[in-house]
C-alpha cells in the first residue's frame, strides 16, 4: 500500500463525520468572514466591487450618526450588564435556602420569559408604553402622577428600552449562580462565624469572591448580548424619535439593507467585533481567577 | 444542600441552622419569599399581559382602566387574526395553489424550518462532536480551534457577505435561502464534543471488537450514550430556529414565506399595528409552542445552561 493508501484508510471515518459540518462552517462561516473583511475595504454594489482603502473606516467614524450609535449601545450595555448580574446573583442568593422545590419553581418561572422570542416580547412592551391605554401609564395616573411618553419622547425612548430590558430577572443568571452558591462549603460560612463575621461580611468575603467565574461567564456572554441589542430597538422604536435610540446593528442593518452600502455596513460590523472583543479581552484580565474550593 | 433543611434560614444571609429558629428568623423567610414572589411577577408580567390581551375584546384593550383579569375572555381576537392576516400559497412545500390563512401559513413555515434545520444540525453536529472527541486524525486540533474562534464572531460581521453570496445563488426570498446558512453554526458541535469527551470508550472499542462497522458503532453506541446531550442540542437549536428574526428578515420578502417573527413584525406595521388585541394573539400563537417546549423538556433547558458555561 502506498502512504496515500494507508492514510486513507485509517482516516477515512474521521473526516467522513466531520466533512458534513465542517462543509456548512467553512462555506457558510468561514468563507464570509473572510469575506466580510475584504467588503470592509471595498465599495460594493450588487453587481461589481471595487478597493477603495480606508474610506469605508474613516466614513464610520466621522460619521455622527455612527458616534451616536456607539454611544447608545453602551449605555445599554452598560445598565442591563450591571442590572442583570446584580438581580440574578440576589435571587439566587435569597433562594438558596429554600427546598429544592421551591428553588425549582423559581428557576422555571425567572427562565420561563426568555423562552419566547424578542420579537414577541417587544411587542406587549409596546402596548405596555402605550401613551394613553398603555399599563405604566394608567399605573402612574392611579398614583396621580402625569402621562410620560415612553416611546415618543427623544430623551426617554431609551431609557424605555434599557427599562423593558431590565426589569425581567435573567433566568440564565439565576440558574447558574443558584448552582454556584449551591456548591461554596458551607464550613467556609461556619468557620466565618466562630470568627465572629456578620451577614454582610460573610457576603462580601466570602459568596461574592468564590463566584468569580459564574460573575465574569455571565458578564461576558451580556456584554456580548448588550452589544448586539437589535429586536427590541427595531420593533419599539425603530431607531427614533431622531435617531434617539439607534444601535449599533440596527446601524448596519439600516446601511446594508435601506441604504445598500454594503462596503461600509461591513466596516461597521468589524468595529462592533472589534469593540466586543476588547471588552471580553479586559473583562478576562480583570476578573479571572482560580478559585477552588 | 441536604434534604429535610426546609426553610433554613439563609447562608448566604450570613445564618446558620446552630444559629437557631428564632422569631426573627421567620419573619426574615416570609419577607424573602414575598420579595422573590414580587420580583417573579414582575418578570412574568410581560409573558402574562400578552396572554390577557390577545383573549380580551379589542375594545376592551383601549379602554381604561386595563382588564388585568378578563372579565369576558374571548377568541374573537384569534378569529379576526386568522381571517384579517390574508390568505396565501403554500409555497414552502410547492403547494402554491393551496391557499390558507397567512397567520397558518406562517406558523407552517416556521415549524418546518425550525425542524429540517434542528434536524440536520443535530446529525450532522453528532458525528462531527464524535469525530472530534474520539478520533485523532490530522487536522483536528487546526479545525477544532477554528470552531472555537468562530464561537466569538458575532453574527452581524458575516450578514453582509451571506446576503451578497444568497443574491449570487439565486436563493432570495426562497426557503433554502433561510435554511442553509444557519447550518454553520458551531454551538452544538462545540457542546457535544464536550459531551462525548466525558464517555468511556470501553464500550466503542468493544463494538469495533466483535466487527462492528464504524458507522453501526457510531449509531449503536455513540449515539444512544450521548442522548443527553443530543437532547439539549436540538432544544437549543429548535429555540434558536423558532425564535430567529434579523436573517428571515433579511432574505425573505414575500409575505407568504415570512416566519411568525417576521410576519408579527410586518403585522405590526399594517393596519392592524393598533390593534392590540389581534398583536397579541398573533405573538401569543408564536409563543406557546415554545413556552410548551420549556415546560415539556425543562429539566433539559436547565442542564444545556450549564454545559454551555462550562468552558472548554
Amino acid at each position: 500500500m502506498t502512504g496515500i493508501a494507508r492514510f486513507w484508510h485509517r482516516h477515512k471515518w474521521s473526516y467522513f463525520f466531520i466533512a458534513p459540518g465542517m462543509f456548512f462552517f467553512f462555506v457558510f462561516l468561514g468563507y464570509p468572514v473572510l469575506r466580510a473583511v475584504a467588503l470592509a475595504f471595498q465599495r460594493v454594489t450588487l453587481r461589481s466591487s471595487e478597493w477603495v482603502g480606508l474610506k469605508n473606516f474613516i466614513d464610520v467614524f466621522s460619521s455622527q450618526l455612527f458616534r451616536d450609535a456607539m454611544w447608545h449601545t453602551f449605555l445599554y450595555a452598560f445598565f442591563v450588564v450591571a442590572a442583570w448580574i446584580l438581580s440574578s446573583l440576589v435571587v439566587a442568593a435569597l433562594l438558596q435556602p429554600f427546598p429544592n422545590r421551591v428553588q425549582a419553581l423559581f428557576r422555571g418561572a425567572f427562565y420561563l420569559p426568555y423562552v419566547t422570542s424578542i420579537i414577541v416580547i417587544s411587542l406587549v412592551w409596546i402596548y405596555i408604553f402605550q401613551p394613553e391605554y398603555g399599563f405604566l401609564n394608567w399605573l402612574l395616573g392611579v398614583f396621580g402622577l402625569p402621562r410620560v411618553l415612553w416611546l415618543q419622547n427623544p430623551n426617554i425612548a431609551l431609557w424605555s428600552i434599557i427599562l423593558s430590558t431590565i426589569v425581567v430577572v435573567p433566568g440564565t443568571g439565576v440558574v447558574l449562580y443558584s448552582a454556584s452558591i449551591g456548591s461554596i462549603p458551607r464550613e467556609l460560612y461556619e468557620a466565618a462565624e466562630v470568627e465572629g463575621a456578620n451577614a454582610v461580611q460573610k457576603w462580601m468575603r466570602i459568596t461574592v469572591p468564590l463566584l468569580k467565574p459564574t460573575t465574569l461567564y455571565l458578564m461576558v456572554i451580556y456584554t456580548i448580548a448588550g452589544f448586539q441589542v437589535f429586536e427590541r430597538v427595531y420593533i419599539m422604536t425603530g431607531g427614533g424619535p431622531i435617531n434617539r435610540t439607534t444601535t449599533i446593528v440596527q446601524l448596519i442593518y439600516l446601511t446594508a439593507f435601506s441604504d445598500f452600502n454594503f462596503g461600509r455596513a461591513s466596516a461597521q460590523a468589524l468595529v462592533l467585533f472589534a469593540i466586543i472583543a476588547a471588552f471580553s479581552f479586559v473583562q478576562f484580565r480583570f476578573l479571572s481567577t482560580d478559585v477552588e474550593y | 444542600m441536604a434534604t429535610g433543611q426546609a426553610l433554613e434560614p439563609s447562608a448566604a444571609l450570613g445564618r446558620t441552622r446552630a444559629a437557631g429558629r428564632t422569631r426573627s428568623d421567620r419573619f426574615w423567610q416570609i419577607v424573602i419569599l414575598l420579595f422573590l414572589i414580587c420580583s417573579a411577577s414582575i418578570s412574568l408580567f410581560p409573558l402574562y399581559w400578552l396572554f390577557v390581551t390577545a383573549i380580551t375584546p379589542a375594545s376592551a384593550t383601549v379602554k381604561l382602566p386595563p382588564q388585568l383579569i378578563p372579565s369576558n375572555p374571548t377568541l374573537e381576537n384569534i378569529v379576526n387574526l386568522i381571517q384579517l392576516s390574508g390568505t396565501g400559497g403554500l409555497r414552502v412545500v410547492g403547494l402554491e395553489n393551496v391557499r390558507i390563512s397567512r397567520m397558518a401559513l406562517w406558523f407552517i413555515n416556521t415549524l418546518l424550518l425550525a425542524l429540517v434545520s434542528t434536524g440536520i444540525h443535530v446529525v450532522f453536529d453528532t458525528m462531527a462532536g464524535y469525530a472530534f472527541a474520539k478520533r485523532k486524525f490530522p487536522g483536528s486540533n487546526l479545525f477544532f480551534w477554528m470552531i472555537l474562534a468562530a464561537l466569538m464572531i458575532p453574527g452581524q460581521v458575516t450578514l453582509v457577505p451571506l446576503y451578497l453570496m444568497i443574491t449570487q445563488m439565486k436563493l432570495v426570498n426562497t426557503f433554502p435561502g433561510v435554511l442553509l446558512p444557519g447550518l454553520a453554526d458551531v454551538i452544538g458541535i462545540f457542546l457535544l464534543k464536550q459531551y462525548i469527551q466525558t464517555m468511556p470508550s470501553e464500550l466503542e472499542e468493544a463494538a469495533r471488537m466483535d466487527g462492528a462497522s464504524e458507522w453501526k458503532t457510531f449509531t449503536n453506541v455513540i449515539v444512544p450514550l450521548a442522548a443527553p446531550a443530543i437532547a439539549v442540542t436540538a432544544i437549543f437549536a429548535f429555540q434558536r430556529y423558532w425564535n430567529s428574526f434579523l436573517w428571515p428578515l433579511v432574505v425573505l420578502q414575500n409575505p407568504d414565506l415570512f416566519t411568525l417573527q417576521v410576519g408579527l413584525s410586518y403585522l405590526y406595521t399594517s393596519e392592524f399595528g393598533t390593534n392590540y388585541g389581534l398583536l397579541m394573539s398573533g405573538a401569543a400563537l408564536a409563543s406557546i409552542p415554545m413556552i410548551i417546549f420549556f415546560f415539556a423538556f425543562q429539566r433539559y433547558f436547565m442542564q444545556g445552561l450549564r454545559v454551555g458555561a462550562i468552558k472548554g
